[in-house]
């Protein structure tokens, strides 16, 4: 008789019906609507959340429902259609100060949200979005923490009367001393204020030289650090945006992925994501002559030449009042005159620094430096970057202030990006798109449908041919690959691992091959009634003279789904985990669960022959 | 019901050498074409710029391709894609290609000429990524033969380990030769589909291979081709059920999976196929090539009584 313990038989069933329970929310769909979030961060109030439903009211919208969720107020439309244009309309009627965003909210009922369910989420392929991998320059790091040691230690040994030329190199700075009787003394003073670099010193005839390197754990610590810290701005920036639900991560060594689903304007999004736009602000040469310095191609002491957006030429002081590091805020707003500006407000340290500047340089123009690095490729095709310099105002400062002025001279567009660009801070390191893959709102509709479409008529030809061939056995096999669908999804949605179009196409191609578990399994029962054993024995044996078969079979497709996984990226990876999250359902449900049904149907009697 | 109920066994080592024979030349074919003719690579490896557009009517690509090469994009691919509506635009990698609008300026080339175009997908790749990943996708590859090698040795013994990696190159090497003599696209998704062949192909040996070991233990001759051409013939059934099987599904994704999966379908169809064919003939062959015998299977001496009582 075959008979399956009691546990055996509640863990198929606990399986099956927990499997459901947690897949449940997927087959409820979502529901287009707009976010919206104050840009201080500060929760929408009662009052901001009522006027903004009566204006859509008003215009006619039918909301399905708005309710908050932290800090912002999230309202639910009936169509797409209706969701971008009650966003254009919000846009209008709560004017600056709100982040609007377009968000999907699933349909599930309270009950299963209670629970902490939730449908599994789509990838961009799906859903439509953006994709971009950037790229960090971290040797830019190195060479501005190179640069800035060079310069300490050239005003070190200035200070002390010592002869030198320092030169900043790859890595590592190299000091000439043109005595040798200085280099103890030197090397004191650079231990002394640079203790962590290596040293090295020799002697050159009369001469001697010292350089100091950046250790390999020290190099990696910067690159490292300016990545991290670049992610955060990206969040920053990401957040400003408005996307509903961003991923910003690292990959590799100095890689950052960044997905934004749902995005209508990748133009808008690459803009300000890859934006290493700032700005320094300095008092201008005015007692030099610009158009001079201009036609000569060179700048007096001190000063250094500049252009003006208008194309004129301006000589600009070296030193910098303050940067666009030392901003703690930045909005954008409306000068007296009615044009464009961004309003800013500076930290302590900058404060101080401008409110000197503006008591020295009263009735004496200021110049508002902009600065971006771009990366272009050389003759041999190596890339380099080039830092582009433009001046974009250079107004006469009217009476002393420090903490909170203006920057004028751009356009609405301009100054909306460059508040926001100064809000989100600064990049530590210049980033650079390797690659960008925008996905349109229609492609993914039609990737969903059709790739729906090719699970159902696979499962469907699957299910009538094992019907046909295998008879009883064959539903019951049917039976186990409906639950292998459920526990995958219900798998997913748990893992919250993205569905993409390859992971659709490793859903289908599992159909396939769960049912592999099951031919081998029916093949060797047949095997055995041939030759002469009963059914229940035949039953016995075809299950446990099958399953080294389909072990060994399985773990070697797993392998290479594994392997997949480490190597592969984006859409190798959706693949490769639905692919082995579909091996190691079917073991499941392919021999326990139908054994469990054979069991119940043929287990308790004598049989005569088996429907096989 | 039953497909295939054979009065005799078939005798699949006696045709080995026809066997042979055909598979050389397809691997040397292959090989050839891959030489000379190389892979029509996508831009997942090479880097460069594809855009996909839908147009309200049948587009006319001979005017987006003059308004392309007007715009400084004269070495821009145009062909239709899945519909006579469906534009796939590819420009190959250039130095001077600007990242942050090349996508954005195609499309205004496009609208350019009056009609309503929907952007439905573009990608951008830098040539140093597509660099990486090809290296990557190679690696993946060879890690992946390399495993399953030490698993089928662990398992059963190198002979058989030898004899299915052999099959498995077999089967990546003719699908990359087919993609190359038709000069399909290849990009990532077909990659993907070439490790999933190895896995499933895998799959069809190790179960051939399962009942050879199971056969071995139990017939104790010294006719290793007997044994072998037993074992193919009782499993004969399993490996043309599971084949039917996943090819009817692949047939179901290529049919309605819409063009982004047609590549990857058409490629596991070649697999499935190909990979079929090799577990009974490439592995055994090469097992057999290296003389396998009954001592190589017999269980550690300890065993050989309760394996005895078992069967």
């Amino acid at each position: 008789m075959n008979r399956y313990p009691l546990w055996k038989n509640l863990l198929v069933l606990i399986a099956v019906v927990g499997g459901g329970l947690v897949a449940l929310p997927n087959i409820y769909g979502d529901d287009p609507a707009v976010l919206i979030s104050r840009e201080d961060q500060g929760a929408i109030s009662e009052m901001e959340a009522d006027s903004a439903r009566r204006a859509l009211a008003v215009s006619g919208f039918e909301i399905l429902g708005a309710r908050t969720r932290g800090n912002s107020l999230l309202i639910r439309f009936d169509s797409v259609e209706a969701q971008l244009s009650a966003r254009d309309l919000l846009v209008e009627q709560l004017g600056p100060g709100y982040i609007l965003a377009l968000d999907l909210v699933p349909r599930t009922p309270d009950w299963i949200a209670a629970l902490g369910l939730r449908p599994m989420s789509l990838g961009l392929d799906l859903q439509g979005g953006v994709h971009f991998l950037f790229e960090v320059d971290t040797d830019s790091v190195v060479t501005k923490r190179v640069e800035g040691y060079a310069d300490d230690f050239s005003r070190r040994l200035r200070e002390d009367g010592i002869r030198r030329t320092v030169q900043p190199q790859d890595g590592a700075v190299r000091v000439e001393l043109r005595r040798r009787e200085d280099l103890e003394r030197s090397e004191d003073l650079l231990t002394e204020i640079e203790p962590d670099l290596e040293y090295d010193s020799g002697f050159d005839g009369e001469a001697a030289w010292i350089t100091a390197t950046l250790g390999e754990a020290r190099l990696r610590e910067l690159r490292d650090n300016a990545v991290s810290k670049n992610i955060t701005i990206l969040r920053n920036r990401v957040n400003e945006l408005g996307v509903a639900e961003p991923l910003v991560q690292r990959q590799g060594q100095g890689r950052i992925v960044v997905q934004l689903p749902g995005v209508q304007d990748p133009a808008q999004a690459s803009r300000i994501l890859g934006s290493t736009a700032t700005v320094e602000f300095r008092i201008t040469c005015y007692e030099e002559n610009a158009l001079e310095a201009d036609r000569l191609g060179r700048a007096p002491l001190g000063c250094e030449l500049q252009y003006h957006t208008d194309g004129r030429p301006i000589l600009l002081r070296r030193a910098v009042i303050a940067d666009g590091g030392q901003l703690v805020d930045a909005r954008q707003g409306f000068d007296e005159n009615g044009q464009p500006a961004v309003h800013v407000n500076l930290a302590a340290r900058g404060a101080d620094a401008m409110l000197e500047a503006t008591q020295e340089n009263l009735n004496r123009p200021m110049g508002v430096l902009f600065i971006e690095t771009k990366r272009e490729w050389d003759d041999r095709g190596e890339p380099v970057t080039r830092e582009e310099k433009t001046v974009i105002s250079d107004a006469i400062i009217r009476g002393v202030f420090s903490s909170r002025f203006q920057i004028t001279g751009l356009n609405v567009v301009e100054a909306r990006d460059l508040a926001l660009l100064l809000r989100a801070g600064a990049l530590e390191a210049p980033i650079f798109k390797v690659e960008e893959r925008t996905v349109g709102p229609s492609l993914g509709q039609d990737n969903i449908n059709q790739g729906m479409r090719a699970i159902l008529v696979g499962l469907m030809l699957v299910v009538l041919f094992i019907s046909v061939y295998y008879r009883v056995f064959g539903m019951i096999a049917t039976m186990a690959l409906a639950a292998n669908m459920v526990l995958i999804v219900a798998l997913l949605s748990l893992l919250q691992a993205s569905l993409t179009l390859p992971g659709i196409a490793g859903i289908v191609l599992t159909v396939g091959m769960a049912v592999d578990a099951n031919v081998l399994i029916f093949e060797r029962i047949r095997e055995e009634l041939r030759n002469g054993n009963s059914p229940q024995a035949s039953i016995r044996a075809g299950y446990e003279k099958a399953l080294v078969t389909i072990a060994d079979a399985n773990i070697t497709t797993l392998i290479a789904a594994i392997v997949l996984f480490t190597f592969g990226t984006g859409p190798i990876k959706g693949f490769a985990i639905t692919l082995s999250l579909g091996i190691l359902m079917s073991m499941f449900t392919a021999i326990v669960g139908t054994r469990a049904v054979v069991n119940l149907v043929y287990g308790r009697r004598r049989l005569r022959r088996l429907a096989v | 019901m039953e497909l295939l109920r054979l009065r005799r066994e078939i005798d699949f080592f006696g045709q080995r050498r026809i066997a042979t024979i055909l598979s050389v030349i397809l691997v040397l074919v292959s090989l050839g074409s891959l030489a000379t003719r190389q892979l029509n690579l996508g831009i997942d490896f090479t880097g460069g710029v594809l855009l996909e557009a839908g147009y309200q009517a049948d587009a006319d690509l001979g005017a987006i391709r003059s308004d392309l090469e007007a715009a400084g994009y004269a070495d821009a691919q145009v062909q239709n894609f899945g519909a006579a509506r469906d534009v796939l635009i590819r420009i190959p990698p250039r130095e001077d290609i600007d990242a942050e609008g090349v996508g954005e300026e195609l499309l205004g080339v496009l609208r350019a000429s009056g009609q309503q175009v929907d952007l439905r997908r573009v990608e951008f790749v830098g040539p140093q990524v597509g660099q990486e990943l090809t290296e990557r996708g190679g690696l993946a590859v060879l890690f992946a033969l390399l495993m399953i090698l030490l698993y089928v040795m662990f398992r059963f013994q190198w002979k058989f380990a030898v004899g299915s990696v052999a099959a498995l190159a077999h089967d990546v090497i003719i699908i990359l030769g087919i993609f190359s003599v038709f000069q399909l696209p290849f990009d990532l998704t077909i990659l993907a589909a070439a490790l999933a062949v190895i896995g499933y192909s895998l799959n069809d040996t190790i179960v051939v291979f399962d009942r050879i070991r199971e056969n071995f233990r139990r017939i104790r001759t010294s006719d290793a081709q007997a044994v072998m051409n037993t074992s193919v013939n009782q499993m004969l059934g399993r490996t043309v059920i599971t084949s039917l099987t996943t090819l009817l599904v692949l047939i179901a994704l290529f049919l309605f999976g819409g063009e982004a999966l047609k590549g990857f379908s058409s490629a596991l169809i070649i697999g499935v196929v190909v990979g079929t064919y090799s577990s009974i003939y490439v592995a055994g062959n090469t097992a057999l090539a290296l003389n396998v015998s009954t001592v190589d299977l017999l269980p550690p001496k300890k065993e050989t009584a309760n394996d005895g009582a078992v069967t």
